[in-house]
């Protein structure tokens, strides 16, 4: 369970303009501009597959509404409050 | 075992698909690392998130974010260039229900539209306006903005701005936290997570403020426009954090309920309350009388002092008082005063569409400038009623009955050039039947009390049917000699 990683991303490639800006957002870098053009003609965002945090970032620096899914590993039913959410972390930080 | 669960996606508060083109219908027509889709996502969550969104009602601007309408699933109206304020008070002081935002870009806001935000922040609107400044003119390709920055280039500022030349960049929180009325006002920066949480938590607040009731609400986004600065995306965010916040320090600028005198609160009236009239208390249904009235699209042309609008009034009037449907629109602007000046009456016993008329059943032409320009648009089977002895030499109106009334003659041999309006309104209800002339003294009765004018007005009406009426044949068809015969 250890190796799973906490969060998920899903990007959608025909949504993707390819900015970048999701890719520079990642507090642990697991995103990266794929190599291949999508249908659109850019360099879309994608998973590298390890490392997400779920902390959406991602999903809110990307200006497409719908390019960018995240995900988080549904924690056991105890510890479930113990997890903050990602906007109440940002909201502390900036009080 | 344990599994994921979506955190993250797309906000119910936009549509599934954009139908604005047929072709890549879920991605916005911004471009690659534009500030406006983050806006736009911000206040799609707060929507939800508040459950407004069926309340919701957006106001798009002219700008880059043009198009907003196909995104938001919410109630959705377009302006023109920098009017979102004044459209928005007039949406929630009509729907108090709602929800209503202007979403407005730097130049629609600070530029075009500096008056409206600024009378709509004094007024305390209770309204939010979502401003989005990202230093330029988007859409058009880069002209200098009141929001750019001292030394930025621009297409209009190639050389960039000067302070001695352009002034200084517009701070519209600040200028709007000069007022005593706004309620909230926050600038936030679509920058990197910290600050796109920041500015979340600001849309959301101005929302909530407007659900109970709080009064205005302005947040300035900054945002990048990477295409314009010519910058690669994650540059452009970069130069906003670190250039653009500099010039535009974000924080909170205004953050309390106003106080307002108490004669802030507007008396609500009814109509007839405000026109000091008994309301019609009868249910009796209304007799509309078919037999002598009858519908009728008129221009009536001339040269400012004839009494051009005054006359289509009076028409428009008479139709109220017959239980018509009416619409008066006249043409204002420099011809008030001299030159030409026209409007149009429509006369009808179904609701009408628009008042403008481009076909008009009946041309009233006052003077022989108004025949030349405007006979040729008579409705086939119409009618001209001009104010001469005899047509112009060379004039014909081939689609159109012509019927000379020298009504300016008539008018000065009852002694008052004043009237010749009057003659021809007696004239054209002579010769068109559309109303009865009764209905008219009727009207002007409530609106001459000198009781010497008014027995020239009697006079005028009772002159142009006479002159009609003996005078012309009816059927009469204008000859090459300029008389009806
Ligand atoms: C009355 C009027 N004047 C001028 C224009 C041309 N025009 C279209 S968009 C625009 C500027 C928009 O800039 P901004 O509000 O900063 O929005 P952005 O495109 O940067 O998002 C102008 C001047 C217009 N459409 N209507
Ligand atoms: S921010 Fe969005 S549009 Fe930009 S690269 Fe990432 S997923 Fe694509
Ligand atoms: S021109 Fe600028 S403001 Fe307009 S869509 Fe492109 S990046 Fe956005």
């Amino acid at each position: 369970m250890s190796s799973q990683p906490r969060g998920n991303v899903i990007i959608d490639p025909e949504e993707c303009k390819g900015c970048g800006l999701c890719v520079e957002s990642c507090p642990p870098e697991c995103l990266e501009l794929a190599p291949q053009l999508s249908k659109y003609g850019v360099h879309p965002a994608q998973y590298s597959g390890e490392g997400c945090t779920g902390c959406g970032a991602c999903f809110y620096c990307c200006p497409e509404p719908g390019a960018i899914v995240v995900e988080r590993l549904t924690p056991p039913a105890k510890a479930a409050s113990a997890i903050p959410l990602p906007q109440e972390v940002a909201h502390e930080a900036t009080l | 075992m344990e599994g994921y669960q979506v955190i993250h996606e797309k906000s119910p508060a936009f549509y599934d698909n954009y139908d604005r083109k047929a072709e890549m219908q879920h991605q916005t027509h911004y471009c690659p690392g534009c500030g406006h889709g983050i806006a736009h996502k911000l206040i799609a969550e707060a929507l939800t998130e508040l459950g407004l969104k069926d309340r919701a009602i957006l106001v798009s601007p002219v700008g880059c974010s043009v198009f907003a309408y196909y995104y938001f699933d919410v109630g959705n109206v377009q302006v023109a260039h920098g009017r979102a304020p004044a459209a928005a008070t007039a949406l929630k002081r009509s729907n108090p229900d709602s929800i209503v935002m202007a979403y407005q870009g730097d130049g629609d806001l600070a530029a075009i539209g500096t008056a409206e935000i600024i009378h709509a922040a004094n007024r305390g609107e209770n309204i939010c306006v979502f401003f989005v400044n990202n230093s330029v003119y988007g859409m058009t390709g880069g002209q200098m903005a009141p929001t750019t920055l001292v030394g930025q280039k621009s297409t209009t500022s190639p050389w960039g701005r000067r302070a001695g030349n352009e002034g200084l960049p517009l701070h519209v929180c600040e200028l709007l936290a000069a007022l005593e009325t706004p309620t909230y006002i926050e600038r936030v920066a679509l920058t990197d997570m910290k600050n796109i949480m920041k500015a979340k938590k600001a849309v959301k607040k101005a929302l909530q403020i407007q659900k109970d009731h709080g009064g205005f609400s302005l947040i300035e986004l900054l945002s990048p426009c990477p295409t314009i600065l010519k910058m690669d995306p994650v540059v452009a965010r970069k130069w906003v954090s670190e250039t653009l916040a500099k010039a535009f320090p974000l924080g909170v600028f205004r953050d309390r309920k106003p106080e307002l005198p108490v004669d802030a609160i507007v008396p609500h009236l009814t109509v007839a309350e405000a026109l000091g009239v008994e309301e019609d208390q009868s249910n009796e249904p209304v007799i509309r009388r078919h037999h002598h009235t009858r519908d009728l699209t008129v221009k009536i042309a001339g040269f400012g002092g004839q009494g051009i609008l005054l006359m289509g009034q009076l028409l428009a009037e008479m139709g109220l008082r017959e239980q018509m449907e009416v619409s008066w629109l006249p043409s204002y602007g420099p011809e008030m005063r001299s030159g030409s000046a026209h409007c149009h009456v429509t006369l009808s016993h179904d609701r009408i569409g628009t008042p403008l008329i481009s076909q008009p059943e009946v041309l009233i032409a006052m003077n022989e400038l108004s025949l030349h320009k405007f006979a040729s648009s008579v409705a086939s089977g119409g009618l001209v009623l001009y104010n001469g002895t005899k047509l112009p030499e060379g004039f014909s109106a081939k689609q159109a009955r012509v019927v000379c009334v020298p009504v300016s003659e008539i008018a000065d041999r009852l002694g008052s050039a004043k009237v010749a309006n009057v003659v021809m309104l007696g004239a054209l209800l002579e010769e068109t039947e559309c109303l009865p002339a009764e209905t008219a003294m009727a009207v002007i009765e409530t609106m001459v009390k000198n009781p010497k004018m008014l027995a020239l007005d009697r006079q005028a009406i009772a002159a142009g049917c006479d002159y009609v009426d003996t005078q012309i044949e009816i059927g009469a068809v204008s000859q090459p000699d300029g008389y009806s015969y």
